[in-house]
């Protein structure tokens, strides 16, 4: 165990490593000096060379590397050009933004998808089954800033029950706690914050929870086909055992393991979803915040979002790695992964 | 016979020929929508801004008053493009690297690997935007972008069927009637690892496009007026109050065509690599 999570542990340095170097190379990859293209043609040489410093471009490479990681360990992850403000407080402000909606469609696309892949599997060839698999393969090739928009229109604009835009209502008093509105409204035992953060929070999360939604139900389906042709789910029915025991007591406990690595790996789907979703619902979270901050050029934002992003897709891999070698007791006798 | 084997299977396949039928669809319109569309797609008519479906104008018109139905036409072209290029930019490269370290084993094996490992811990969208950030947004870099995403996918599948073909029979016998590496891999190893590169390019078709859309809808890909389909729905964005026509339509262009790829790409997996479901 501790030699599987070391070598784990071995392979996220070496990762982060990298990912490091790439993000730090962008800057120096943009063709031109990027101070330049930041003040325009007619700035004066005393701008240019301020902004140099600020955007850490002055030195060689390697020392240009050093630095950075340095101030990265300090948490120090430069100063927004549009803000004025340290990149990592921006960062840590509209996080939770982006955590909240996506914890929310996680789960979400979690239980419908695995709750229509088991209807499916133990009805296979039926009505449902065709209905969900179509309904599957359509959730994966849907445009969701297209699907976003129609809902939208749909349940804002004709049916007027959910709201268009924004985390709640604007105007509305929230002091944060956490920064998860729902949470917050909670412990306060604010109800009606409460009611409408999670009004707010309907359309934008279902959107974000479709692509993720038809793969879970893909995988789920396949995975509990294949488990329910075992002798051990036709000996657990000839034992006389109820057949929802059998379908999820053994077989979906059989099958979850590669529903897990399935929805481990679509986090990574939801932290890109989220720029989409973000940017059409006008959530204030941390893909819109990427989006706007590249559009207007302000690098070190760019450079710090896309840092933070891939480094939470490591952490979540790693976590999935770890919960499969819990739940896969062949993965510890042999004492590998 | 073996290749007649597979087109018979391929035309059994329901699945399959649906996608065909509508990739088909809209690569006809690509092909001749010079002709058939009803407009020009950039001629803007301001008195007409906006308009609902009608006769003239059966997808309605946009905030310029152009005719929708025209720029989706002319839409297809470019999506389909993007979705070719985008794929050969990742294939191309994904295949050799893939070729490379599956064939020559730990030394090679390793560095490209974790280079791999390195580009997948980005989600694929903002590793998309990453490169954007770098080489500036518009039209090519997209589909420069969206390729370059996708190159790991391709090396990790090339590098999975060459580790199985290179312990074959027929891949020794070649070897000890003296052919070197360079003839193996072309001649033996290479043709082998086709049928799950044609899969997986099908289905890469479908991201290629939805990638390239997401990236214009975000604003950082084809810049206006270019009739791209991604950038069409970020216009019409605006305007969903109104008018959703103007972002309905371009949305069912892309829904369409990335379904197409899917299905097509889903039967082909079925009766060219049962092993990849």
């Amino acid at each position: 165990m501790t030699q599987f999570i070391s070598r784990r542990l071995f392979h996220l340095i070496f990762i982060l490593i990298g990912v490091s170097i790439l993000v730090f190379l962008m800057l120096r990859l943009i063709p031109g000096d990027p101070a330049h293209l930041l003040l325009g043609e007619f700035a004066s040489p005393q701008d240019v060379a301020r902004i140099r410093e600020q955007l850490g471009l002055d030195g060689s490479y390697p020392f240009q590397y050093w630095i950075y990681l340095k101030n990265l360990f300090g948490g120090d992850m430069g100063i927004s050009i549009r803000s004025n403000l340290p990149v990592s407080q921006e960062i840590f402000d509209r996080f939770l933004a982006t955590v909240e909606l996506s914890v929310v469609a996680m789960f979400i696309s979690s239980f419908i998808g695995i709750m229509a892949g088991v209807i499916s599997s133990v009805r296979k060839y039926s009505i449902f089954d065709y209905g969900s698999m179509v309904m599957a393969l359509a959730g994966i090739s849907m445009p969701i800033f297209w699907l976003g928009l129609m809902l939208m229109y749909l349940f804002a604009v004709k049916l007027g029950v959910l709201p268009m835009m924004g985390r709640f209502t604007m105007g509305m008093d929230y002091h944060p706690i956490t920064g998860l509105v729902t949470l917050d409204s909670l412990f306060k035992g604010d109800m009606v914050l409460f009611l409408n953060s999670l009004k707010h929070l309907i359309l934008p999360a279902f959107t974000l929870a479709t692509i993720p939604m038809a793969i879970i139900a893909r995988m789920t389906r396949s995975s509990m086909l294949e488990v329910m042709s075992k002798d051990y789910i036709r000996t657990a029915r000839a034992k006389g055992l109820s057949y929802h025991r059998v379908i999820f007591q053994h077989a979906l406990k059989n099958a979850f393991l590669p529903i897990l690595t399935v929805i481990g790996l679509n986090f990574g789907l939801l932290l890109g979803g989220a720029v989409l979703t973000e940017t059409i619902f006008s959530w204030p979270g941390l893909g819109r915040y990427v989006v706007d901050s590249l559009l207007a050029r302000d690098y070190p934002a760019v450079q710090g979002c896309i840092l933070f992003f891939a480094v939470i897709m490591v952490i979540v891999n790693l976590i999935v790695d770890i919960l499969y070698f819990y739940l896969d007791p062949r993965l510890r006798i042999d004492g590998k992964g | 016979m073996e290749k007649v084997d597979a087109f018979i299977e391929i035309r059994r396949n329901k699945t399959a020929m649906i996608g065909l039928v509508l990739i088909g669809l809209l690569l006809l319109l690509a092909i001749i929508g010079p002709w058939i569309s009803p407009h020009h797609p950039l001629t803007p008519d301001p008195i007409n801004r906006l308009k609902g479906p009608s006769w003239a104008h059966p997808f309605g018109t946009d905030s310029l008053g152009r005719d929708i139905l025209s720029r989706v036409i002319y839409g297809s072209r470019i999506s389909i493009i993007i979705g070719l290029i985008a794929v050969s930019i990742s294939l191309v490269p994904g295949a050799i690297l893939g070729l490379l370290s599956g064939f020559y084993g730990r030394r090679v094996d390793e560095p490209i690997m974790r280079l791999m490992d390195i580009m997948l811990a980005f989600p694929a969208i903002l590793l998309a935007i990453f490169i954007t950030a770098i080489l500036g947004p518009s039209l090519l870099n997209t589909m420069i972008a969206v390729g370059i995403v996708y190159i790991p996918h391709y090396a990790r599948i090339v590098r999975s069927s060459v580790l199985s073909l290179k312990e074959q029979l027929f891949v020794q016998a070649v070897r000890s009637l003296g052919g070197g590496n360079l003839r193996i891999i072309a001649l033996h190893i290479f043709p082998n690892t086709i049928p799950p590169i044609i899969v997986y390019a099908t289905l890469g078709m479908g991201t290629a496009v939805l990638q390239a859309a997401a990236l214009g809808f975000l604003g950082l890909g084809a810049q206006p007026p270019t009739p791209e389909w991604g950038a069409m729905l970020s216009e019409g964005r605006q305007y969903i109050q109104n008018a959703p026509h103007v972002a309905a339509f371009p949305g069912v262009a892309i829904f369409t065509l990335v379904l197409g790829f899917n299905l097509f790409g889903d039967g082909l997996r079925d009766v060219l690599d049962p092993s990849l479901r």
